[in-house]
């Protein structure tokens, strides 16, 4: 078990840098998730602590060693990939084995460590079929297996569960996490989906193009994103932004509405901001809004509606946006009514028009 | 009047019969036919003398047969692993190129562009005790000062039968092992890296059981080829010296067209035949071991 330390780390392919020396240290036992959209550096990242890729600058700390140049086999990392990169001519047990064997250990010291993988991965009965025998799912525990049996310092994973079915993927998900918490290794995560981010980490890392933009836990990234792009990134559906300008102390949209400044944030008069509230803090009057110290009042069209089961999702139209609401307590809407909402100020953002950065006080 | 009508699926299977007929089964039945036969070309009666089974008890009791079949396999064993074993460097190597692939690519095919039968003049000039290129460059190197007699010595004829071999046709291999190359997803090599794998270990356990089944199917199609091989060893040694190169389909085609007993190099000819087939089922078979082995279904 190790910690990992990347100090303005760099992926340039000749004059075109993708990775823009990042930095980001990963304590040891840490469940660290990658996330943001494809082609953000989140896998080339991943693939430069593996030693896959070269690393063009920075440095790379595994434990306490500089791991820049070494080859994957010298870093004690194992890695497990989106197409489970299983040996095909081997048998389950083979492939559990490998690497073992290719480090010269001892028959019986194999033996036991496959099958306390297998044990642990419910691979028991399927360890003399090969992978082309078995179905996705077991596929993954097996490339999860493959992993687990060398006793890495760090686990790498590239976004294992994204060619499994939705349910799978749930079950998949609930397994990792089960793992992380038996095993304890430091576990660095790549994925694109906000989701499986939101359950697995202990720490996200959203990155944009190459950059990263904030490193906080789950929550923190929710409910205190630093600017736009997490904060439509992340939770779902994704935030509402609201252009407006500051006139007299609130904000005024583009139709003239005026919505109070949310505490905590600020900004000087005439600036133009976005203003950002999730679906969950803006709901018809009546539909049981836990009550905040700071609310507020919009009317709203109703332009259309998804009934979710416990709870339905509302389109409406505010200052020429389409905003999506939260209804709890469903009731069939028609379309076109105009409505009274409900906003929690407590829990609204407010942004730089141009620059998308909070405007915290 | 009754007109015969055949059935319209015959009408329509009838061109392609007459043609198959014509150009595979006659031939094939009539050189069937006359293994039992004791036909001399010179002697064109001699198609109706029927001598039962005696042209393959003398085939099985003739040495000479028996040696060119023994040193057809010894040919095709040495040439086939020389071939493989060069086409698989070559191709790792090719693989590794950056920049000028193609050009490398096309390059490692000019050997195959040679009509084999220049090939056989050119190494006979090569190999030449007098005037050959590997005499002139040994004795100017001050290697050795007497004319090593590639071509008449038997066991050098035979290696130099060989070395002509294999350089018209490593090509066979490298092309194929480099499609196999091409074709390895990248999945596995790099799940080998992190499993601690030294690259020569990445290759020998991931790589090549990918590219077994590419091996087997040039060696299934170069078994065929030199188990036929006939035109640069008539070229460079005529089957000489005193028969020390004499291979299958030379000695077939001295006796049916020189000696003009057609009816015995037949029935040689089906005995040899016998040997393609071996080797042809004996590489399926590897080769649906080997996919099967994948996962690739059989």
């Amino acid at each position: 078990m190790a910690q990992v330390q990347l100090q303005g780390i760099v992926k340039a392919y000749g004059a075109l840098r993708v990775v823009h020396a990042i930095d980001l240290d990963i304590a040891d036992g840490e469940f660290v998730v990658l996330v943001g959209p494809s082609g953000c550096g989140k896998s080339t990242t991943l693939r430069m602590i593996a030693g896959l890729e070269d690393i063009s600058g920075g440095a790379l700390r595994i434990g306490d060693r500089v791991v820049n140049d070494l080859p994957p086999r010298d870093r004690n990392i194992s890695m497990v990939f989106q197409n489970y990169a299983l040996y095909p001519h081997m048998t389950v047990r083979e492939n559990l084995g490998f690497s073992l064997k290719i480090a010269k250990r001892a028959e019986a010291e194999i033996a036991k460590a496959v099958t306390e993988a297998a044990e642990i991965l419910s691979l028991t009965p399927l360890l003399e079929r090969k992978p082309g025998q078995l179905s996705g799912g077991q596929r993954q525990r097996v490339a999860m297996g493959r992993a687990i049996v060398r006793h890495p310092d760090v686990f790498l994973f590239d976004e294992p569960l994204s060619n499994l079915d939705a349910k799978l993927r749930t079950q998949m998900r609930v397994e990792i996490k089960k793992l992380h918490q038996r095993l304890g290794t430091t576990i660095v995560y790549v994925t694109h989906d906000q989701v499986e981010a939101m359950t697995l980490a202990d720490r996200i890392v959203i990155m944009r193009d190459g950059r990263i933009e904030q490193i906080g836990t789950p929550l923190e990234v929710f409910e205190t994103p630093v600017n736009t792009f997490v904060a439509t990134f992340i939770g779902s559906p994704p935030m509402n932004l609201l252009a407006g300008r500051i006139a007299g102390g609130a904000v005024e949209l583009a139709d003239g509405t005026r919505l109070p400044i949310p505490p905590g944030h600020g900004a000087a008069e005439g600036r133009a901001v976005t203003f950002g509230v999730r679906a969950d803090n803006i709901m018809p009057v009546g539909h049981a809004l836990p009550p905040t110290a700071h609310m507020a009042e919009v009317e709203m069209e109703v332009q259309l509606s998804e009934p979710l089961g416990t709870e339905t999702l509302l389109f409406a139209m505010l200052a020429g946006t389409e905003v999506q609401a939260k209804m709890l307590n469903p009731r069939p809407v028609p379309l076109g009514e105009r409505l009274r909402f409900q906003i929690s100020l407590d829990k609204c953002h407010l942004f730089d028009a141009d620059s998308g950065v909070a405007l915290r006080v | 009047m009754t007109r015969l009508r055949l059935p319209p699926w015959l009408v329509l299977l009838l061109p392609a019969i007459i043609i198959l007929a014509a150009v595979v089964l006659v031939p094939l039945v009539l050189s069937f036919y006359s293994s039992f036969t004791a036909y001399q070309l010179t002697r064109p009666e001699t198609l109706w003398k029927w001598i039962g089974t005696f042209n393959y008890r003398k085939a099985a009791g003739d040495a000479n047969f028996w040696w060119a079949f023994g040193r057809t396999v010894l040919l095709l064993t040495i040439a086939l692993n020389l071939e493989m074993l060069l086409g698989l460097g070559l191709a790792v190597m090719v693989s590794k190129v950056t920049t000028g692939q193609r050009l490398l690519r096309t390059a490692m095919m000019f050997p195959m562009m040679f009509s084999p039968v220049l090939v056989g003049f050119q190494f006979k000039f090569i190999f030449n005790d007098n005037v050959g290129l590997v005499n002139n460059a040994l004795q100017s190197l001050g290697l050795t000062d007497v004319a090593i007699p590639w071509l008449v010595d038997g066991h050098l004829a035979l290696f130099s039968i060989i070395f002509a071999e294999i350089w018209t046709s490593t090509s066979v291999f490298a092309i194929l092992i480099l499609a196999g190359l091409y074709a390895i997803p990248q999945d596995p090599v790099e799940a080998a890296k992190v499993d601690g794998c030294t690259p020569w270990q990445s290759f020998r356990f991931v790589t090549l059981p990918f590219l077994m089944p590419f091996i087997y199917i040039a060696m299934a199609i170069r078994s065929l080829d030199v188990a036929r091989a006939y035109d640069i060893v008539q070229i460079m040694t005529n089957g000489g010296p005193a028969r020390r190169t004499e291979l299958l389909w030379t000695l077939i085609g001295r006796t049916a067209y020189v000696d003009a007993r057609m009816g015995y190099a037949n029935a040689m000819g089906y005995i040899a035949i016998l040997l393609s087939i071996f080797f042809t089922i004996y590489f399926f078979r590897k080769l649906t071991a080997a996919r099967s082995e994948l996962g690739m279904g059989v």
